[in-house]
């Protein structure tokens, strides 16, 4: 039973391996070839783990072999399928597949062709040892791959530096959650004695009351790390900037699967977070504020990508949102069907992007909608989930979310009008986007239309994105049963209502041109105010202004390592000694033995006359 | 008492044939003074109980391993102009800081030997104890030995070679014709 | 002669000593390898009359083995010593033994 698990994350690993290797000296029918057929092969196995858990309706487990064995420590290299990995197995497998097909195409004529795929499958790879790992260890393994690969992919095109500063950036801020996370680990290890899963939760139960502050500060520290990987606040920062990689990157690593780890991670340990009210409220804030700082720039962008990076940091902040509230099965829900339509939102863009010449502005765009109608009525039906009009896949999420936040015993109207209020700006910002590339006049002309190989995986993504609200998702094992929340009548009214009033409200401003917003745009708040959101409430400069700039004015005043004087200084001493010493080689025979004698004599002298004398 | 004046003659004889030997100009006296020493030795060997350890004396160090010397002095042939130059090599004040270590040490060793009276118990160890002893206990000492006298032979008759070449690529400095087979084991 | 002498140690172990001593200045004070490779002798030699003077006092032959093996190390001491002054007197064409000071280090 469940022998094969282990296939599906290494025939990817074993992809990564071939291109890899063989550096690029594949044809690139073959590099295609090698990089979707091993996706495509784990996403069966994928489709045969669900089978055999539909069918016997219990977790599997698989332990290949103890990975360090020192002490009271041996966590295993052991993977564990329930529900919710299974969700997540699918996610991966299934959308990544698209996004390698779509690539196939899209990124046909790179030179690096093969370097792609081999870095596609490597990501892959990790985020499947990511959510397959059944303990906090091998997470991490995975965790820190993805993390890698992100860097490779955001810095694909590293001939351009800016693409290499934004890799660094990527790497640099989630390897701050990264610590915090580790850190986590250690002080769970430390204090449960394991790493398991099913363990660590039953030794956190039995030994910690609910609220002690070790918990609390160990499910911070997990929720650093998860903070970081998915681009919530403080460490968001990151995920704009990533968008410098190819499109499909972005489509895969930086919407559908890599930034959802940090939900992952803290649904996983869920039963902690249960334990710590605190640290559970300090999630559902952090989402909250991200979702409507984020949501809030996303209207001020014109970046076609940056505009759909927002929306994926605000999508995720509903995510946690849903976390803090303890509504973990819809936030799941919501990770899947924002993983359908942020894929198709973003590989829909791509197309657009490929067809007008790696043009990113928007306001360059318009009057596509005849010109690439695949695209536009991906678009279209993108956005509407992602705005969550009634029956799209969107809207049975973020209502789940909402309700739930309603319900919430801590400040729940306060979090449902948050989450309200993004849900307005985002079916604004989002048909903002729909109305400005797709309508009006047409600004520049698209050249060639997106092939089948990339046509094929949006319909399909299409398809997902309407109706993937019907999917069950089979975590109901997993997390504790929900109340189900009880439809107040207004409420259940309100919360669908409101993005159809912000589409309306977008159709007004900006196709039909109704609402004149020039006075207010023009007005100096309104411009200070467009500038702040421009720049994401002025995160990056806060960073650059207190963390980078004085880290980068130590650097320079140490430009001299004051550190390495202490050790220079010991070296110069040897060094000087040395040289003392080396006068007294004279190679001169006799004067050494003269110097041995006077040392006998010496020694002679202090064993006589100090130690009371072994004269006989 | 005549043996305790044998000892004293002795030793008396192999000081002062001691000091002669290390203070010639000629090396060949110095041989000879240092051979006188030995066999001084030998009858001290002889008379403290060791006859043995006497006879070994004589026969290797006083026969073999100085008639190496001989040989070699013979080899090099300095003759008179190793006279002059050793006046050149050995100059009065050099003993100065050297004899005032010695000085120290012997002054250590004279406090270290006053401090205590006893007397040799005046058994006589033959050869036969000595044999017995040597190929029992001290077996491993004796191959040990034979070891250390193989590695001497073979380097003694490495380093004999004469057509050793300079390092500094100069060929053997002078022919010295008289040097013939100097293998002298 | 069937019973050895009864002699104070001290007075053999003094003659030891001595006979060191005066090894050990020929040693730092010759310059010609000849005279120093004696001078070793006459240290090697003075440490034998140690060990035999040691042994008589208990009566035992270890001392007296203790030479043996001295010697052995003597002659191999010697027949090494000889090779390298006959390497020494014709690459430097002198016995002085300041010459190899060229060994530095």
């Amino acid at each position: 039973m469940a022998d094969y698990i282990y296939l599906i994350p290494l025939l990817p690993l074993m992809g990564f391996l071939l291109l890899f290797t063989t550096l690029g000296n594949l044809p690139k029918a073959l590099v295609a070839l090698v990089g979707v057929g091993s996706v495509a092969s784990s996403a069966m196995l994928v489709l045969l783990t669900a089978l055999e858990f539909m069918t016997l309706r219990e977790p599997l487990s698989t332990t290949l072999y103890t990975w360090i064995n020192v002490g009271g420590f041996s966590p295993f290299v052991s993977f564990y399928v329930d529900g919710l990995t299974l969700t997540m197995l699918s996610v991966i497998t299934g959308v990544g597949l698209l996004i390698h097909i779509y690539s196939s195409l899209f990124m046909l004529d790179d030179k690096d062709y093969s370097r792609f795929f081999s870095y596609m499958n490597l990501f892959v790879s990790a985020m499947l040892v990511l959510v397959l790992a059944d303990n906090l260890l091998l997470l991490f393994v995975g965790w820190e791959g993805v993390g890698l690969c992100s860097y490779l992919l955001v810095g694909f095109w590293h001939e351009d530096s800016a693409n290499g500063a934004a890799a660094r950036k990527a790497f640099i801020v989630t390897r701050v959650g990264d610590t915090a996370m580790a850190i986590g680990m250690f002080l769970l290890f430390v204090h449960l004695g394991t790493l398991d899963f099913a363990p660590m939760t039953a030794a956190a139960i039995s030994q910690w009351p609910e609220g002690s502050p070790v918990l609390t500060i160990a499910c911070l520290l997990l929720l650093g790390g998860a903070v970081g990987k998915s681009a919530q606040l403080p460490l968001q920062t990151w995920l704009p900037d990533a968008m410098a990689g190819p499109t499909p990157v972005s489509a895969l690593i930086h919407a559908a699967t890599m930034v959802t780890a940090g939900v992952y991670l803290i649904a996983r340990t869920h039963d902690l977070f249960l334990l710590s009210p605190f640290a559970l409220n300090t999630v559902a804030v952090i989402g909250a504020a991200t979702l409507l700082m984020a949501a809030f720039t996303a209207i001020t962008q014109h970046d076609i990508k940056r505009i759909l990076a927002y929306s994926t940091i605000s999508q995720i902040g509903y995510m946690f949102l849903a976390l803090g509230v303890g509504a973990w099965a819809s936030s799941i829900f919501h990770l899947m069907t924002h993983a359908f339509f942020k894929a198709l939102l973003f590989l829909a863009a791509g197309a657009v992007i490929y067809s007008l010449h790696h043009e990113h502005n928007i306001f360059k765009m318009g009057g596509l909608r005849k010109k690439l109608p695949v695209a536009f009525w991906s678009f279209l039906i993108g956005s509407a989930a992602l705005a969550a009009l009634p029956f799209t896949s969107g809207f049975y999420s973020k209502d789940a979310i909402l309700l739930s936040a309603y319900e919430n015993a801590w400040q729940g109207p306060l979090l449902w009008g948050i989450g309200l209020l993004g849900a307005l700006l985002t079916s604004i910002y989002s048909f903002r986007l729909v109305f400005i590339v797709f309508f009006g006049e047409v600004k520049t002309e698209p050249s060639k239309p997106a092939g089948w190989l990339m046509a094929a995986p949006l319909l399909v993504l299409c398809l997902l994105a309407l109706v993937g609200g019907f999917i069950v998702v089979p975590v109901m094992d997993v997390f504790p049963a929900a109340t189900g929340p009880a439809h107040d009548g207004l409420i259940a009214i309100i919360t669908p209502a409101v993005p159809i009033v912000g589409v309306v409200i977008a159709y007004l401003i900006f196709l039909s041109h109704s609402i004149d917003i020039s006075p207010w745009t023009d007005s100096k708040i309104g411009k200070a105010l467009n500038r702040f959101w421009f720049s994401h409430w002025a995160m990056d400069w806060l960073y650059d202004t207190f963390i980078v700039k004085p880290y980068a004015w130590m650097a320079d005043v140490n430009r001299m390592d004051i550190v390495d004087w202490f050790y220079n200084f010991t070296a110069d001493v040897v060094r000087f000694l040395h040289e003392q010493t080396t006068q007294s080689q004279t190679g001169q025979l006799r004067t050494y033995a003269g110097v041995m004698v006077l040392g006998l004599a010496a020694i002679t002298a202090i064993a006589f006359f100090s130690g009371g004398g072994t004269a006989p | 008492m005549l043996e305790l004046g044998l000892f004293y003659i002795a030793a008396t004889v192999s000081l002062i044939s001691t000091v002669l030997a290390v203070t010639r100009y000629n090396a060949a006296h110095a041989l000879i003074y240092l051979i006188i020493s030995l066999l001084a030795s030998a009858i001290i060997f002889y008379l403290v109980g060791a006859p043995f350890a006497a006879v070994l004396e004589v026969v290797i160090y006083a026969g073999a391993i100085m008639v190496l010397f001989v040989f070699v002095i013979m080899l090099l042939n300095l003759g008179q102009s190793g006279d002059v130059a050793e006046h050149v090599l050995l100059r009065p004040r050099m003993w100065i800081i050297p004899s005032l270590l010695c000085v120290i040490l012997f002054v250590e060793i004279v406090y270290v030997l006053q401090s205590s009276e006893s007397l040799l118990n005046g058994v006589v160890v033959g050869p036969k104890e000595v044999g017995l002893e040597l190929f029992g206990p001290y077996v491993l000492a004796v191959e040990i030995a034979s070891m250390l006298l193989l590695a001497g032979l073979v380097g003694a008759y490495h380093l004999g070679r004469r057509y050793f070449t300079d390092v500094r690529d100069v060929p053997t400095a002078q022919p010295l014709a008289a040097v013939s087979g100097d293998d002298h084991e | 002669m069937n019973e050895a002498i009864v002699i104070p140690m001290e007075h053999g172990l003094l003659l030891a000593g001595i006979l060191f001593l005066i090894g050990l200045l020929g040693v730092l004070v010759r310059r010609n390898i000849i005279l120093i490779l004696m001078s070793l002798e006459i240290m090697l030699n003075a440490c034998g009359l140690a060990f035999i003077v040691a042994g008589a006092h208990w009566g035992v032959a270890d001392g007296q083995i203790m030479f043996m093996l001295i010697l052995s190390i003597a002659a191999a001491e010697v027949s090494v010593g000889l090779g390298l002054l006959l390497q020494a007197h014709r690459r430097f064409g002198s016995l002085d033994v300041d010459q190899a000071s060229r060994m530095q280090g």
